[in-house]
């Protein structure tokens, strides 16, 4: 070439290629998509929980009246429902939680990778321990 | 077995229409065929005008990636038996814009790649004289599962971050900046980290794992992203204990 | 500045195993088993004396702090991804985090303040 042409520059933004847009409902299209949004819904009945944690513990520290009060409401089926509902997605959580353990921890003994299974299977195990100690400790008084 | 199977196929020809339509093509059913068997007998013999990428049709090259009913797969693997009795419906990879057909535009991806500094960085070359890099099995281990990209973007089409955030870096550069980070022979591991943990970088990504799912070649993006995580948040950790300790 | 992200992501996973760990068996007894009777609850004596424990309060803060701090970071991304509600990312933000904040806050003076 005789003359000094500019570069060609290629641009993103070409008028006629076709862009397609997201809908509002792209978790409905796929089965593992709505699986992963239950997932991440199931932080608000952890938030919820937490909640009645804290009314509890208020009532607790202000006396046995207050405390019966709760405890009265906490039969109610209005709240046994709730409940009913937030064990469920707790459980989500928690199963969806330990599965998804190994893939972030990659643990070598002696330059070996643990299998998955004994991650996940350290994780069900600890949340049996877990779990007894605690029914111990309210069962027992 | 049947004699005939049919492909709905997305069609864009943007001198001539404003939005893709679908064409339905009858092509010859052969239980060895695999969709991309079934899209050059089209073009060959009964609709020269498809256009579609495809090179070595055996699984290396990343080329031939499309949403074959409605799952990212590359059309050199999918058989046309498992998809029996059909229709199969043949569309652009998700959340790039289409060029032509089945042909998408790919240069998101490209400087996104670009961006985590894909290659081996050193402080100092090591020259000649001093011999090869040595690098033990168990080294080559840390990382080789992340090697096996073969930029097909079969995850970019399944992740949903990308396609609500387009400017999230993606499963595959990530997992790509990974296996040079955990690769004994580089030494570039804070500069990634400080490209990625940036806006847009590994904090986007929310675990869908759907990348994993698709990838043909094993290289579990979404276990390189949260490996990442933790890598990104103990160096946090570090550096807010020991201020000058950190590279 | 440092980027905050990596310590909210780090309270976000404490937080997740928190709940994964003990919720369930919590929410089991607390809100099922115990008001429907299927097993005797603790008389508020034993609950209160467990209470006074600096190890109880300690076990009853994390209990509540850890998960809604999980709660807010995950409720924020499923807002601004979910929803696409990208214009409103800081509000989110700001709101998710603060709730929790102000729980958080609001434990820790019970908790200080048992007699």
């Amino acid at each position: 070439m005789s003359a000094e042409a500019p570069a060609p520059r290629y641009t993103l933004y070409h008028p006629r290629w076709y862009r397609r847009r997201v809908s509002v409902w792209w978790w409905l299209q796929n089965p593992t998509y709505t699986g992963f949004v239950l997932r991440e819904l199931s932080s608000v009945f952890v938030a919820f929980f937490a909640v009645v944690f804290l009314w509890q513990l208020r009532a607790l520290v202000r006396g046995p009246e207050a405390y019966a009060q709760v405890l009265a409401r906490l039969g109610t089926p209005l709240f046994l429902l709730l409940h009913a509902v937030t064990f469920l997605f707790v459980l989500i959580h928690a199963v969806t939680w330990f599965n998804l353990a190994p893939r972030a921890m990659v643990v070598r003994v002696r330059g070996r990778r643990l299998p998955d299974w004994v991650i996940v299977g350290s994780n069900y195990a600890a949340w049996l321990v877990a779990s007894a100690v605690v029914a111990v400790i309210l069962l027992r008084g | 077995m049947p004699e005939k199977m049919a492909l709905t196929v997305t069609r864009y020809r943007p001198e001539k229409e404003s939005e893709p339509t679908a064409q339905t093509y009858e092509v010859p059913f052969r239980k060895d065929w695999v969709i991309l068997d079934a899209l050059n007998h089209i073009k060959d013999q009964l609709d020269g005008s498809l256009s579609f990428r495809w090179s070595c049709r055996m699984g290396v090259c990343g080329s031939c990636g499309m949403k074959v009913n409605g799952t990212p797969k590359l059309t050199c693997a999918a058989f046309l038996a498992d998809y029996l009795p059909g229709p199969i419906r043949v569309e652009p990879l998700d959340y790039f814009p289409i060029i032509r057909d089945l042909v998408t535009d790919l240069t998101d991806f490209m400087q996104k790649l670009e961006k985590v500094k894909p290659w081996i960085i050193r402080e100092r070359e090591k020259p000649l004289a001093e011999g090869e890099y040595l690098q033990t099995p168990d080294q080559l281990d840390a990382y080789k599962q992340f090697s096996m990209c073969i930029n097909c973007m079969l995850c970019y089409s399944a992740c949903p971050i990308y396609g609500l955030e387009p400017s999230f870096v993606g499963p595959a550069a990530i997992a790509l900046a990974q296996r040079y980070n955990l690769d004994s022979r580089d030494q570039g591991a804070a500069e990634r980290l400080a490209i990625l943990s940036a806006k847009d970088g590994i904090w986007e990504c929310t675990f869908v794992s759907e990348c994993t799912k698709v990838c043909p070649k094993n290289v579990d993006p979404a276990g390189a992203i949260q490996q990442y995580k933790l890598t990104g948040a103990a160096h946090w950790v570090r550096s807010l204990l020991l201020p000058r300790g950190t590279r | 500045m440092r980027p905050i992200t990596p310590f909210l992501w780090l309270l976000f996973s404490a937080g997740g195993t928190v709940a994964a760990l003990l919720f369930p068996v919590h929410v089991f007894l607390t809100g099922l088993a115990f008001p429907l009777g299927w097993v005797e609850p603790p008389r508020y004596e034993a609950l209160y004396g467990l209470l006074r424990h600096p190890v109880t309060r300690l076990y009853l803060f994390v209990l509540i702090a850890l998960p809604l701090f999980h709660w807010a970071h995950r409720f924020r991304y499923t807002l601004y991804d979910g929803l696409q509600l990208k214009h409103l990312t800081e509000l989110i933000a700001v709101l998710c985090y603060g709730t929790a904040l102000a729980a958080t806050a609001m434990a820790a003076v019970l908790l200080w303040n048992v007699p």
